[in-house]
C-alpha cells in the first residue's frame, strides 16, 4: 500500500520506465523499507534536483504545514499531503545542514506499546517519502511517541484523526 | 459514602454507638442504607462474612477503622460479600463473646472480631476469626502496629483470613505502580506512583514533563523498569523504588520499549527498534549484553516471560494485525496463541502459567479477555470500550487495568472469573497502566 503511493508520486515528476522499476523493486514488503529507498534515492535526487531547481524559492523557506495526517491503522501517505511533503522535502535538500525530526504519532485505541510502533512506522513512511525525493536520510530523524502527546484531547473520531499524524520538528 | 473516621471510633468508644444502632433501627431501612459503605457488584455466589469493628481500649480514637479496611479487603476480592454494619447482631471483641447460632441467623457464614489497645505508641491488634456454620474458632493471632502502619496491619489481617477461608494466599499487601498524567500540551505532568493494592498511600517515584510508560516490577518488587522520553526519545530505566536511585539501561535510536523481568531477576525483556523496527530483545542485567529474539518485519513488542522464565509470549502484526505468540526464551520459532478476533496484545500470564489475559478488540472495543492455552477458549473478562494494560495480581485471582470513566483515564480490577469488578478513581488526572507488584513479604 505504502509504495503505491510513492509510485504515484514519482509518476508526476519520472517516466514510466524509473516507476517501472520501481515498481518491481518495492513490490514486496521486505524491499519496501529500506532496499527500496536506498535503491530509488539516486533517481528520487535527479527528480528533486529538476524540481528545486525550477522553484527554488520555495525551497529556501520553511514549510508552514508541519504535521500531517493518516487513516486509521495505516501509514500510507494521502494524496492531499503529498504537496506538504514535496515542500519538506525541497526544503531540506536546498539546506542540506538542516536536519528534521519526524515525531510519529498514533491515536489511543490499542496498547501503548503497540501504538509506539504504529507512530514509527509513520514516521518511517515519512523519511522513506523524502528520501524517494532526493533528501539524505542523514538528515532525518524518527522518534515515535505513540499515543503519548495527543494534538487533542478527547474520544471522538474527530480526535483521533488529528492524533494520527506526523509533525516535522525543526 | 460515609467512611468510619476517627469520629466514628470516638462515638464507639463514648457510648454513642448504642444509641446510633438505636437510631438506625428507629428510621427503618432507608436510614441504613445510607451507612452502607460499599455496593456489593456481582456477589451473589460470594460468601457471607460478619467483620465487627475492633474494639478500641484506647483514649480518643484510631487513624484507621481497622475492621473497615479489611471488609472492603475481602469484598474486593470478588470471593466475599461482607455484611453492612447495620446488620451485625452485635458487636463482640472476641471469640469468648460470640454466640453462633446468633450468626447463623444473619447468615453469616464467617466472623471477624478484634481488639486494639495501645502500647507505649505503638498499638497491640488482636484478631479472631470464627467458623460460623462450623462453630468453632479458626485464626486467632496478636499483632503489634506502628501507627502510621495501620492500614498495612489491616491489610495483613486481611491476607490470613482469605488464606484461611480459601487456601490461596492473600495479595492485600502487594503494591500497584502506574502512570498519571494531568494537563496536555506544555503544561502536561506525568508521574510514576507506587501505591498500596487498595489505591491508597500513593507516593510519586518520579516525575517528568516528558511521557513515562510501562512500569514493571522486578521479582524482588525492589525496583522498576519503565519507559522514560525525557531525553527526548524512549528510553528505559530501571529505578529502585526506595532509594529512587536509577540506571538508564538503553537509548538506542528507535523505540526502547515495553520492559519486562524474568523470573529470576537476571533479565529484561524488551522491545527496540534500533534496527529498523520492533523487535524482541534479551539484555543480561549484569553484563548488559543485548541478544536478539525476533527478526521480523513486523511490529514485535510487548514481550512477558512465562512464570517458569523458560518462554516468552509477545505481540507481532507479522499476520497483519497485532496477536499473541510464543517463543522459547532463548528465541527460535514462534507459535501463534491468539486466533479470536483481529486484535490481540499485551499478553500477561496467570501466575500458574495455564492461561493469559490480554487486550482483545471486538465490535464494542478493547477489553480485557483471558485465555486458557490448553483449550484456547477465550473469555472477555471486561465490557467498558477502553480497557487496556493488564496486570495480574500475584496470586493469580484478580486482574487490574487502565480504563475510561467519563473523559478520565481510571484503573479497574476485574476478578478473574470476571464476577466482581471495582475501580479506583484518582482524585485528579488520568491514572493508566498499573502494574501489579509481586508479593513482597
Amino acid at each position: 500500500m505504502q509504495f503505491k503511493t510513492h509510485a504515484k508520486t514519482l509518476a508526476v515528476a519520472l517516466s514510466l520506465a524509473v516507476v517501472a522499476g520501481c515498481s518491481s523493486s518495492g513490490g514486496t514488503q521486505e524491499g519496501n523499507m529500506d532496499g527500496t529507498a536506498g535503491g530509488t534515492s539516486g533517481q528520487g535526487m535527479t527528480t528533486g534536483q529538476s524540481t528545486s531547481g525550477s522553484q527554488m524559492g520555495a525551497g529556501e523557506q520553511m514549510p508552514s504545514v508541519d504535521t500531517i495526517y493518516f487513516a486509521f491503522d495505516s501509514e500510507e501517505i494521502r494524496p492531499e499531503f503529498e504537496s506538504v511533503l514535496n515542500g519538506h522535502a525541497q526544503y531540506l535538500m536546498a539546506n542540506p545542514n538542516t536536519n528534521v525530526t519526524l515525531e510519529g504519532y498514533a491515536d489511543e485505541r490499542g496498547t501503548r506499546e503497540y501504538n509506539l510502533g504504529l507512530g514509527e512506522r509513520r514516521a518511517q513512511a515519512v523519511e522513506q517519502y523524502l528520501t524517494v525525493q532526493g533528501v539524505s536520510p542523514s538528515q532525518v530523524d524518527i522518534v515515535s511517541y505513540g499515543e503519548e502527546r495527543p494534538a487533542v484531547q478527547g474520544h471522538t473520531e474527530e480526535a483521533y484523526a488529528k492524533n494520527r499524524r506526523v509533525v516535522f520538528s525543526y | 459514602m460515609k467512611r468510619w473516621t476517627s469520629q466514628g471510633w470516638k462515638a464507639l468508644a463514648t457510648g454513642w454507638w448504642v444509641s446510633l444502632i438505636l437510631l438506625i433501627g428507629l428510621t427503618g431501612t432507608a436510614q441504613a442504607q445510607d451507612l452502607t459503605i460499599e455496593i456489593t457488584r456481582g456477589s451473589d455466589q460470594a460468601t457471607p462474612i460478619a467483620v465487627v469493628p475492633f474494639e478500641f481500649e484506647g483514649q480518643g480514637g484510631l487513624s484507621e477503622d481497622i475492621a473497615r479496611i479489611v471488609s472492603d479487603d475481602l469484598e474486593h476480592s470478588g470471593q466475599f460479600a461482607p455484611l453492612n454494619r447495620s446488620a451485625l447482631i452485635s458487636l463482640p471483641s472476641s471469640s469468648e463473646d460470640v454466640y453462633y447460632d446468633d450468626w447463623k441467623r444473619v447468615d453469616a457464614r464467617y466472623l471477624v472480631v478484634g481488639k486494639v489497645e495501645p502500647q507505649g505508641s505503638d498499638y497491640r491488634i488482636r484478631y479472631e476469626l470464627m467458623d460460623v456454620l462450623g462453630g468453632n474458632r479458626m485464626l486467632g493471632e496478636t499483632l503489634v502496629s506502628r501507627d502510621g502502619n495501620l492500614r498495612g496491619s489491616a491489610h495483613y489481617i486481611s491476607d490470613q483470613i482469605f488464606e484461611a477461608i480459601t487456601g490461596i494466599r492473600g495479595a492485600f499487601s502487594t503494591r500497584i505502580a502506574y502512570i498519571s498524567a494531568s494537563g496536555s500540551g506544555d503544561n502536561a505532568r506525568y508521574a510514576l506512583y507506587v501505591a498500596d493494592a487498595d489505591g491508597h498511600n500513593g507516593q510519586q517515584v518520579l516525575s517528568s514533563d516528558d511521557p513515562l510508560l510501562s512500569p514493571s516490577w522486578s521479582p524482588d518488587g525492589q525496583k522498576l523498569a519503565y519507559v522514560s522520553f525525557e531525553s527526548g526519545n524512549s528510553a528505559i530505566y530501571v529505578q529502585n523504588a526506595a532509594t529512587g536511585e536509577r540506571v538508564r539501561l538503553t537509548s538506542f535510536r528507535g523505540i526502547n520499549g515495553a520492559p519486562a523481568w524474568s523470573p529470576d531477576g537476571r533479565k529484561l525483556a524488551m522491545s527496540l527498534s534500533k534496527d529498523g523496527q520492533p523487535e524482541i530483545y534479551v539484555m543480561d542485567l549484569a553484563s548488559r549484553q543485548l541478544t536478539r529474539l525476533t527478526n521480523n518485519r513486523a511490529i514485535e513488542t510487548e514481550p512477558e516471560w512465562s512464570p517458569d522464565g523458560r518462554s516468552l509470549i509477545f505481540t507481532s502484526d507479522r499476520s497483519g494485525a497485532p496477536q499473541l505468540y510464543r517463543m522459547p526464551a532463548g528465541g527460535g520459532q514462534a507459535e501463534r496463541l491468539t486466533f479470536t478476533g483481529n486484535y490481540n496484545s499485551d499478553g500477561r500470564f496467570a501466575p500458574d502459567g495455564e492461561s493469559i489475559y490480554m487486550v482483545t478488540r471486538d465490535d464494542s472495543g478493547y477489553h480485557v479477555a483471558k485465555q486458557d492455552l490448553e483449550t484456547a477458549r477465550v473469555t472477555v473478562l471486561t465490557e467498558s470500550r477502553w480497557d487496556e494494560s493488564p496486570s495480574v495480581a500475584p496470586n493469580g485471582t484478580m486482574v487490574i487495568f487502565a480504563t475510561q470513566q467519563g473523559s478520565q483515564g481510571v484503573l479497574g480490577a476485574v476478578s478473574s472469573d470476571g464476577r466482581a469488578s471495582f475501580r479506583l478513581p484518582s482524585p485528579q488526572g488520568d491514572v493508566r497502566e498499573p502494574a501489579w507488584s509481586p508479593f513482597l513479604n
